[in-house]
């Protein structure tokens, strides 16, 4: 049975990591843009919950509210500017641009928070927790977690496959040119795009600092799993995100059930051993 | 009227020059296209039709020269807004957007559609086939039937001005035939027409008016009745390429 909750535990997390892999994944398909400041971003969003939210006296979980838009807008402000200026010039000075962030971001947070561990109290909810069997608890927190990345990515699924903003984004992720020709502003479809991957990114961050202490470091190992979901799930596939996630987390579960000191190890033989059979990931569908 | 009268052409091009890094893909080109007419540009390999197409609507920045759309210049404006202005170009290689179905290509295209004629309707008059296969993705349509589909696309935005580049390019003759018939039925509606084509024969029997490039220079424009097929040949392949000539070793310039 300590497998079954191995299992079940890694199904849980794996909702967690595919809310952190959809932006990144997002970022990827459309604009092609590797964001190794992703992880950093989320973190951001935890450390601006802790600094915003007491002062106006409302109850911690009201972090959503106010950071997830914060969040989009300023991914549409930070395509618009330093990244499509980045594009503008070549993939290879995104990336460091992209890299570039990532170590200003992370060298705030700690001029700013300091290396200290912090976390993101909410009361209560965070330790309730309710059992299937005499083996398996699973905590409420970590369930709302895993039903809001499939809310997340449903909702994403339903904007890029329904609405006519959402099947621009899909050709300007197919052919930037010929977007343009129909008349589309792939900046500003870009920016569209960076706005949706930012709020997915800190309704992560947020759900992370509620369910664990955070550094300014902690976005370099988030970057991580959510890279191994993408890659796992195949990229430009929303629902493959979320098997992706899965498969990960329960590898991760199932190989820290033989040692604790297996768990990141387990996940990255998984993503290696998914790589090395099916380079385009479990469901990736990039071929034409 | 008397605006239009000092330039009756709809889309003109004066004095384009445009380079690809240190190449001078065109040089000083000019040429007018009055309203309703069909204009042809012919030319070799590499002679800088397609670019001349992508600077009009604004793929590529001139170096020197103007893009002008009923006397208005748009040589500055971003392709999204020439688009809103009215010139649609067909791309060389169709250029659907493959992951999207047949129907999704067609609603892109009508996303910033100025008034006029063509609709879903219109369109599926043109190619009945289209209605059957909407539903299909774009890549899984056989050349021909994306040529079609990326024209419908371009004329759901309703341009005044439709560019064609090469619509003939890898199918075969009795496909490209099919596609070339629907063009008399666009033009009987008002659209004004700048095609690009290698097919000499081709361009001579649908254009009102054809201009040949030589190595990003004008070599040659005149209606295709004034024209001969030695001078069109020459034009297209330059004056070395002639026996009688090969002894002039200046190309001329
Ligand atoms: N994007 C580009 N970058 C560099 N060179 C280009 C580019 N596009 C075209 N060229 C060059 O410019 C010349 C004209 O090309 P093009 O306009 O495509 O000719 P055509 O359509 O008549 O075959 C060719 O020598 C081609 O190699
Ligand atoms: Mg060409």
């Amino acid at each position: 049975m300590e497998w079954a909750n191995a299992i079940v535990q890694g199904i849980v997390t794996g909702g967690f990591y595919a809310l952190f892999a959809c932006g990144l994944s997002l970022m990827f398909g459309v604009m092609g843009i590797i964001n190794l400041a992703h992880g950093d971003l989320a973190i951001i969003a935890a450390y601006v919950a802790i600094a915003l939210i007491p002062s106006t006296h409302l109850p911690m979980v009201w972090a959503f509210v106010v950071v997830v838009p914060i969040f989009a807008v300023g991914g549409y402000v930070v395509q618009r500017t330093l990244l499509q200026a980045s594009l503008d010039r070549s993939p290879f000075t995104t990336l460091l641009v992209a890299f570039g962030m990532s170590v200003i971001i992370e060298n705030v947070l700690l001029e700013v928070f300091s290396a200290n561990g912090q976390s993101i109290t909410i009361g209560t909810l965070i330790t309730k927790s309710f059992s299937l069997n005499s083996t398996i608890t699973i905590s409420y927190f970590s369930v709302i977690v895993l039903a809001v990345a499939i809310m997340v990515l449903g909702g994403i699924q339903l904007f890029l496959s329904r609405t006519a903003t959402g099947r621009l984004v899909r050709a300007v992720a197919d052919d930037r040119e010929a977007a343009q020709l129909v008349g589309a502003n792939y900046r500003h479809v870009f920016g569209i795009a960076a706005a949706i991957a930012f709020a997915t990114v800190a309704l992560a961050g947020l759900s992370y600092g509620m369910l664990t202490e955070f550094v300014p470091t902690s976005g370099v190992t988030t970057l991580l799993f959510a890279f191994e979901s993408v890659v796992i799930g195949g990229i430009g596939n929303v629902w493959g995100t979320l098997v992706g996630g899965v498969v990960l987390g329960v590898a991760q579960q199932i190989g820290a059930q033989i040692n604790p000191a297996y768990q990141i190890l387990a996940g990255n033989l998984v993503f290696l051993a998914v790589l090395a059979v099916r380079p385009r990931g479990l469901f990736g569908m990039r071929t034409a | 009227m008397s605006e239009k009268a000092v330039s009756a052409a709809l889309l003109e091009v004066r004095g384009l020059t445009v380079y690809h890094g240190q190449l001078r893909a065109l040089d000083n080109i000019d040429l007018a296209v009055a309203t309703g007419e069909t204009y042809a540009i012919i030319g070799a390999n590499g002679a800088g039709k397609s670019t001349l197409l992508r600077t009009i609507v604004g793929l590529h920045e001139p170096k020197s020269g103007h893009v002008v759309l009923d006397g208005r210049d748009i040589t500055r404006e971003a392709p999204d807004r020439r688009l809103a202005a009215g010139v649609a170009l067909v791309p060389e290689g169709r250029r659907l957007f493959p992951s999207l179905t047949v129907e999704e290509n067609l609603l892109v295209g009508m996303h910033k559609a100025r008034p006029g004629t063509f609709d879903m309707k219109r369109v599926s008059e043109l190619f009945p086939w289209i209605p059957d296969r909407r539903k299909q993705r774009a890549s899984q349509l056989s050349g021909g039937e994306q040529q079609a589909v990326a024209i419908c696309r371009a004329l759901l935005a309703n341009p005044r001005v439709l560019l064609l580049d090469e619509l003939s390019l890898g199918l075969a003759p009795i496909v490209v035939r099919r596609i070339y018939e629907v063009l008399p039925a666009l033009v009987a509606e008002g659209l004004t027409i700048l095609l690009v084509e290698q097919d000499v024969a081709q361009a001579r029997q649908i254009a009102s008016q054809v201009h040949c490039l030589l190595e990003g220079r004008t070599s040659l424009t005149g209606r295709p009745d004034e024209v001969t097929a030695e001078q069109i040949e020459e034009a297209y392949f330059g004056v070395g390429a002639l026996p009688v000539s090969a002894s002039a070793a200046d190309p001329g310039g």
